[in-house]
């Protein structure tokens, strides 16, 4: 398999924030696809807050490597406070792009991003997971951000699927699934590049 | 014919046990196994499957629940990590010593000090002279098709011996990958029915099971468990031969990848056998002559088999997820060093301890490592044998 048919995402969070369960979500929409996935969290000591650090690969073949990622195509954070303390471009391809949960416009942010000279998106998950969810769950906005911007799948494919995983997952919730799918098409139409 | 998915591996194990369905399953969790009893526990409580779930109050009791269920006649299954496999230290070799057939998902996690919950081959590694079989897996993939394997190995009648199946944990155990699943049918006919001749609960002939065995009789006793153990390989190749069969998918004692013209060599176990076989394809696309050893079989050891398979190599690094504290190299090296001792044009060989306790190793090493059986096989000259990679220090403690 030739490297660049391998899409590597690295996924930044705190500990309860879900951005394991985006990434899990994330494989799962690739694979119904018709990609090879993986998705996998690195585990340290685990507690509600702590940084965490989670991955994808997609390709078109099995990718036999089970190393963590080092060079990504895109790097996801989840809590913009991370900025400060985790070197999240860190290996990021300048062909690549960060997408950070956050209010302010990409340019706001550069400055924090240690001379990354690639694309910076930026997308309120905060808001649209309260406005949409009813609480500050950003998960799933961000999981919409990264699906647009690294187009791993077709946003129409991804959009049908979420559905159908929503209605699957929330069988005895069904009241739930509206507002994940509003988070996710507010999420397409906002991620913001700057 | 059988469903594409993806599964993490320890999801993946747990459908196994579905779909076999086994009498009983015997189990206390433990970081990173602990999904696999809480995922069968559901199929219990779903009715999906008619099993007796003893939850015990400790791994010891685990292990003692397996080996009573299996005394009796029945099919019993556990998983574990860690220093649960260590408290079972003794129900191991009690239950390889009655011949019980138990089968055991392990998923690899230092045995500790410091505490850790990561992956490194040292809980099994220790346990490999307690007469279970030993089965790795580098993948989702292979940790299922190994587990159903598992059982038609250890219940045949010429080995009777308790299997391990082992997979990488959080590595493979909580990665989503994509996997093959096979149908309930067909697993259920390649795996059959447990019918031992002789069982606990066999009013027709009524039978000790565990009794003291005094010296007069307790060195036959180990004669015959060893000799299963050899006997345990053509069983294992015979199984894998239905499995491909009903697959396509191909097993063997270990795994060869450009090994035909191969002038350096890597000898390794489990998921980090992908990453190395990715560096092996990079360097193969420069025109060097590398090849890959991954082994699947660690218990029997295929020492004959490997000896064959590197009698026209010049240099092997022979790669340990496991520390032994022998102060001249890992477990897998030792046996892999001697495998060598017979062949007239012996390669180099060098070992590297590495991952311990999850520390991460990359294509980037590998071909690190290739590059320098290319100057061991140069100059001849292999320097300190006995390695570590990955780690802050240089070698020496500097």
């Amino acid at each position: 398999m030739k490297e660049k048919d391998i899409i590597e995402i690295r996924w930044h969070g705190r500990g309860g924030q879900g951005a394991k369960t985006a990434c899990l979500l994330l494989a799962d929409v690739a694979f119904s696809s018709g990609k090879h996935v993986q998705g996998f969290p690195e585990y340290g000591p685990e507690r509600m807050g702590a940084p965490i650090t989670a991955y994808n690969r997609i390709s078109s073949e099995r990718c036999s490597v089970h190393s963590n990622i080092y060079k990504p195509d895109y790097v996801v954070v989840v809590d913009e406070t991370l900025l400060a303390s985790v070197d999240v471009t860190s290996g990021l391809k300048e062909s690549g792009a960060i997408i950070i949960n956050s209010e302010k416009e990409p340019n706001d942010l550069r400055s924090l991003l240690r001379g990354y000279k690639g694309e910076v998106y930026t997308i309120n998950a905060r808001k649209i997971s309260e406005e949409t969810i009813g609480k500050n769950m950003p998960n799933t906005p961000m999981l919409a951000a990264a699906v647009k911007v690294s187009n791993v799948v077709d946003s129409d494919h991804f959009i049908k699927d979420m559905e159908a995983s929503f209605r699957h997952k929330f069988a005895s919730r069904p009241h739930v699934i509206e507002g994940n799918m509003k988070a996710i098409m507010k999420s397409l139409e906002e991620v913001c590049a700057g | 014919m059988g469903k594409k998915d993806r599964l993490s591996g320890n999801e993946a194990i747990a459908y196994a046990m579905k779909q076999i369905n086994p009498d009983v399953m015997g189990a206390f969790p433990i970081t990173p196994s602990t999904e696999i009893p809480q995922y069968f526990a559901s199929y219990v409580a779903n009715g999906e499957v008619d099993t007796e779930f003893v939850a015990v109050e400790s791994e010891h009791s685990a292990m003692s629940t397996c080996y009573a269920a299996q005394a009796a006649g029945g099919r019993a299954v556990t998983a574990t990590s860690s220093a649960g496999m260590a408290l079972m230290w003794e129900m191991l070799y009690v239950t390889a010593s009655a011949r019980l057939p138990v089968t055991m998902a392990l998923v690899n996690r230092a045995l500790t000090g410091p505490i850790n919950i990561n992956n490194d081959h040292s809980d099994s590694m220790g346990a490999r002279d307690s007469g279970w079989i030993q089965i790795y897996s580098e993948t989702n993939q292979e940790a299922y098709d190994n587990y159903i394997q598992a059982m038609p190995i250890g219940e045949n009648k010429e080995v009777r011996l308790p299997v391990m199946v082992c997979q990488d944990g959080f590595i493979t155990s909580h990665a989503v990958e994509n996997i093959e699943l096979i149908d309930d049918e067909d697993v259920k006919s390649f795996v059959g029915e447990y019918n031992p001749e002789n069982y606990l609960l066999k009013k027709e002939n009524t039978l000790a099971v565990g009794p003291y065995d005094i010296s007069n009789y307790y060195m036959e006793h180990k004669k015959q468990q060893a000799e299963a153990m050899k006997n345990a390989k053509s069983v294992i190749l015979s199984t894998a031969k239905k499995f491909e069969e009903l697959t396509g998918r191909k097993y063997a004692l270990f795994e060869e990848y450009e090994m035909e013209d191969a002038e350096a060599a890597l000898v390794i176990i489990g998921s980090s056998a992908g990453t190395a076989r990715e560096a092996a394809r990079r360097l193969r696309q420069e025109g060097k002559k590398v090849g890959l050893i991954k082994i699947r079989v660690f218990r029997p050891f295929p020492m004959h088999e490997l000896a064959a398979a590197m009698s026209g190599v010049k240099a092997v690094a022979v790669m340990d997820k496991a520390e032994s504290f022998s102060a001249c190299g890992g477990p897998l090296f030792a046996e892999v060093r001697s495998a060598l001792y017979d062949l007239k044009n012996k390669p180099h060989v060098i070992n590297y301890v590495y991952g311990l306790g999850g520390r991460d190793i990359c294509v980037e090493h590998f071909e690190m490592i290739y590059g320098q059986l290319f100057e061991i096989a140069e100059t001849g000259n292999p320097g300190e044998v006995y390695r570590h990679i990955g780690q802050r220090e240089q070698e020496g403690g500097k």
